[in-house]
């Protein structure tokens, strides 16, 4: 157990220091989301309504989380088989789900370095104070969803395995993300049909919980469907990882490119 | 004769050659997908917040996202040309360095328009959007010119790409900034006053407010001056990036960096 801990660690560790070096991985992916929260942010101004202004300022500062995983996490694996190790990796003793999964977990460390740096520049930038009306929740909510979207990271990142192009499927992930969570716009405001595709997402649980703990509401029930949820996808994904690596060591794709 | 070939072949074969994003793989996400889902991004965005309208936010997209191609596809001309050790023999041949840069950007034109033209079909099969059919050669013109507009500052960028490795950071956030400061989603009126005060030395800013009056029924006659403004700017970065491809080309001479990756 010990082993498998500090492997997780010296593994997440690792891979923060990494993606924090990268000027595309760690300060465009907090620029990025920043720069679309300032223009939702301007438009949703102009009604002059500070109830809208808290609704888009919470979903503003928490939707960088999901550009910081889903667009990283899908291309892993590729860009382990452009640096040449992704047999290194699959050939090693550690199961591969072992390897991403810190892996996500530090993308979506980064993803707190956007929530952090959003509610700053809402602060400073739009005289936006956000009431949140119970710190520790918020905190958990938060944690909860940048644990879930790990998961759901991990999902993407082998799911996305045999697209030789998935940094461009990631890529293209960023918006209907940003669409179906209820980061800014209301789930209730989208098309009927869209709902239970939005509600399959842990991170549309996970903003419910951050709206629930910042109006002072018990948010532990949607904190709860969010870990679920996060759970299945991870489970799903650890065993399609394992069905993926036999059959790329079987058919010789492992180095596909 | 040779001028004409370089310019319109030449930049044609560099396109195909150095812009991966043709691969449908890379293509249809990346500049079919993104561009919708921004689109309707901001419209329910508009809807939730009350504010604007399908047209007003179909627009500003269409035409915001096209910057993707325009600063994506001159950069990848220089730095395509660093990763494949063709630059240094791009750049000792005789040819005229301005139709060989601007050559290249005739097709990058071409595509920044069909993103635009993309998006504002999109929003009028299933959004609120009508455009009167009479408005559509003069919408397409205004979207060609900011098309070429934007890649006037790709060039730059491309020029800048020559000592800056992280172009497609430097891409990235050329297009947050037009995003924010070009009235895609805010009209320039509405933006803070320091904000509005640089709107207008960017491209894309008059080509959003002259599609958005055209498709509200006003003559190209009535946007003339928006137009004359959108050329004037990017035949400023234009030539900006002509300049800075110069200076840079000779520095990295001199320093022997033009291959350093």
């Amino acid at each position: 157990m010990s082993q498998v801990l500090r492997q997780q660690l010296v593994c997440y560790r690792l891979q923060l220091k990494v993606i924090s070096t990268s000027w595309f991985d760690g300060a465009l992916a907090v620029f990025f989301p920043l720069m679309f929260a300032t223009a939702t942010l301007l438009v949703y101004q102009q009604q002059g309504d500070p109830e809208a202004m808290q609704f888009a300022g919470l979903g503003a500062a928490v939707m960088g989380m999901w550009t910081c995983q889903g667009v990283i996490a899908s291309s892993l694996l590729a860009r382990e088989r452009w640096a040449g190790t992704l047999e290194l990796v699959v050939a090693a003793p550690t199961p591969l789900g072992r390897v991403l999964v810190p892996t996500t977990l530090a993308l979506s460390t980064i993803g707190l370095y956007t929530v952090v740096a959003t509610i700053l520049w809402e602060r400073w930038v739009f005289g936006l104070e956000l009431r949140i009306e119970s710190w520790p929740l918020f905190v958990i909510s938060v944690l909860a969803s940048a644990l879930t979207l790990a998961q759901f990271g991990f999902f993407l990142a082998v799911t996305a395995v045999r697209y030789r192009s998935s940094w461009s499927l990631g890529a293209a992930l960023e918006y209907p993300g940003w669409l179906l969570c209820g980061f800014v716009i209301p789930v209730s405001a989208l098309p009927d049909w869209l709902h239970p595709l939005s509600w399959s997402i842990p991170t549309t649980w996970a903003m419910e919980a951050v709206r629930s703990s910042a109006a002072g509401v018990s948010p532990w029930r949607e904190i709860l469907i969010c870990l679920a949820i996060g759970t299945v996808y991870a489970v799903v994904a650890s065993y399609l990882g394992r069905q993926l690596v036999d059959s790329a060591r079987r058919h010789a794709t492992l180095a596909l490119t | 004769m040779t001028t004409l070939r370089i310019l319109f072949i030449g930049g044609l074969m560099s396109y195909r050659a150095m812009f991966n994003w043709l691969s449908p793989w890379i293509l249809v996400p990346s500049l079919i997908v993104s561009p919708i889902c921004q689109i309707l991004l901001f419209a329910y965005i508009g809807r939730s917040a009350g504010v604007g309208s399908d047209e007003f936010y179909v627009i500003g997209n269409a035409l915001n996202y096209a910057v993707i191609p325009c600063l994506f596809a001159m950069s990848a001309t220089i730095e395509g040309e660093r990763e494949g050790r063709t630059l240094s023999v791009v750049l000792t041949t005789p040819a005229a360095r301005i139709p060989l840069f601007l050559g290249r950007a005739v097709p990058v034109i071409v595509n920044g328009w069909a993103v635009a033209l993309v998006g504002v079909l999109f929003g009028l099969l299933v959004l609120d959007v009508h455009i009167p059919a009479g408005a559509w050669p003069s919408l397409l013109l205004v979207i060609a010119v900011s098309s070429a507009a934007c890649t006037g500052l790709g060039l730059a960028m491309g020029a800048v790409a020559l000592r800056v490795r992280e172009s497609a950071v430097l891409g990235n956030v050329l297009f947050c900034l037009l995003l924010v400061f070009s009235g895609s989603n805010i009209a320039v009126d509405d933006l803070p006053s320091w904000m509005a005060a640089v709107s207008p030395w960017l491209p894309l800013t008059h080509a959003i407010e002259a599609a958005r009056d055209i498709a509200n029924g006003a003559a190209l006659g009535d946007v003339a001056g928006l137009v004359g403004r959108e050329i004037a700017v990017g035949a400023m970065y234009a030539t900006l990036g002509l300049l800075l491809l110069r200076w840079l080309e000779q520095q990295s001479r001199a320093h022997a960096t033009l291959e350093r990756v």
